[in-house]
């Protein structure tokens, strides 16, 4: 019961996920991150398979990094080049003897176009650029909530409100305690944590 | 249900007419009954051929990039765009390579032989082999369905307006009886010297 979930505004990416590490019925862990920064303007949050979800995400951190250390500091992956470039790992992985399980929401913000990105894939490595987004049991609370008060043009305050709304819903609907998201956003200033005030 | 064809979701149905080829395709991509996005267009150009591409999502996308390569690869090679008939035979062998893996899309190709002037359809199955058609090509989970539409609505020579009229009224109301289908369309009329490419609005459930 891993809880991924994102949102885009006018200018901010909202990315969250779970706090908790699971396996089975029993949370082993209560401050789990399960996001990695990519480069300064793109991260991802990942779930799945529990070896392979870490073991991907720092094989994906690796390498974008490598490609911003080879190139100039202003020359770095653009969102869509980094969701693109993790899709055809996942997608060639998907036809190996031992395929990732991993499921990946990519959160971005493109400084040269001065707009966020969203990118949605599953472990089967299907792509979908939304305005929204949740992974697991999550998709099936919060995007009938995001579905309805979310618009492209919303701000950061009130993306943290719709936050806080599908937050509250999966304290109540889960049946286990995911122990809180962290938050993160990126904004043209970069990638920052942000403190989700606990539930009321 | 876990049939690779039918996990996302998805139609494309294709035309001929009078001089005129229309293609056309949905915009669900979804897992099983959930809707993840309404907008993921399956049709994708190369030159003068129009690829519309359905089954599994993530094998859409890499055949889509595939083509890509390969057809800009051939342009650089013939210095000219690829005709449609080679386009097929390219999609063919791409497809019998993975013979015993295969990718888990039903492509269809639509274009105008700019050399000939001749409208061009074809489909395939999963491992390549081409289902050439005078009249029309479909494909997708909702191929049923547009077999129904498509047998009642379509005629010889068509002109190129009614054979949009034709090909949108088919596939709108064919994906409206599958679930797994829908959220919109976009389609593609394909003349000698024109392309009009129409976003249409469908049923938003």
């Amino acid at each position: 019961m891993e809880v991924l979930l994102g949102i885009t505004g006018k200018d901010f990416t909202l990315v969250a996920a779970s706090n908790a590490a699971m396996r089975g019925v029993t949370i082993l862990k209560a401050e789990d991150d399960k996001t990695r920064t990519l480069n300064s303007h793109t991260m991802m949050a990942y779930s799945g398979e529990a070896g392979d979800t870490v073991q991907f995400a720092e094989y994906i951190q690796a390498n974008v990094q490598l490609y911003g250390m080879r190139n100039n500091a202003n020359w770095q992956l653009s969102p869509p080049a980094v969701a693109s470039f993790i899709r055809q790992e996942l997608a060639r992985s998907l036809r190996s003897r031992n395929a990732y399980h991993v499921n990946l929401l990519i959160g971005g913000f493109d400084t040269t176009t001065n707009k966020p990105h969203l990118y949605w894939l599953d472990h089967l490595a299907s792509q979908a650029s939304i305005p929204y987004a949740a992974h697991g049991y999550a998709q099936y609370y919060c995007l009938s909530i995001l579905d309805k008060h979310h618009h492209p043009g919303i701000s950061l305050e009130k993306g943290l409100e719709l936050m806080r709304m599908c937050r509250d819903e999966l304290v109540k609907r889960l049946p286990i305690d995911f122990k809180g998201l962290s938050v993160k956003v990126i904004t043209a200033k970069g990638v920052q944590k942000i403190e989700l005030e606990t539930a009321t | 249900m876990s049939n690779p064809f039918s996990i996302n979701g998805g139609a494309v149905v294709a035309m001929v007419g009078k001089d005129c080829v229309a293609i056309g395709c949905d915009l669900r991509l979804g897992m099983q009954a959930l809707t993840v996005s309404n907008n993921f267009p399956k049709i994708f150009t190369y030159g003068d051929a129009y690829l519309g591409l359905t089954g599994l999502a993530t094998d859409v996308t890499t055949m889509a990039e595939l083509f890509r390569y390969k057809v800009n690869m051939y342009r650089l090679r013939e210095e000219r765009a690829i005709e449609p008939e080679t386009m097929a035979n390219l999609v063919s062998s791409s497809l019998y390579e993975r013979r015993f893996g295969p990718y888990f899309v039903s492509p269809v190709i639509a274009g105008i032989n700019q050399r000939t002037g001749k409208p061009f359809i074809c489909g395939f199955d999963s491992i390549g082999c081409i289902d050439f058609a005078k009249d029309f090509i479909v494909s997708g989970t909702a191929s049923d369905q547009l077999f129904g539409t498509c047998e009642s609505l379509w005629e010889p020579d068509l002109e190129p307006e009614d054979l949009f009229e034709t090909c949108s009224q088919a596939l709108l109301n064919s994906v409206d009886r599958d679930a797994l289908s829908g959220w919109g369309a976009h389609v593609y009329i394909i003349t000698k010297d024109k392309v009009i490419k129409r976003l249409l609005k469908g049923r938003q459930d």
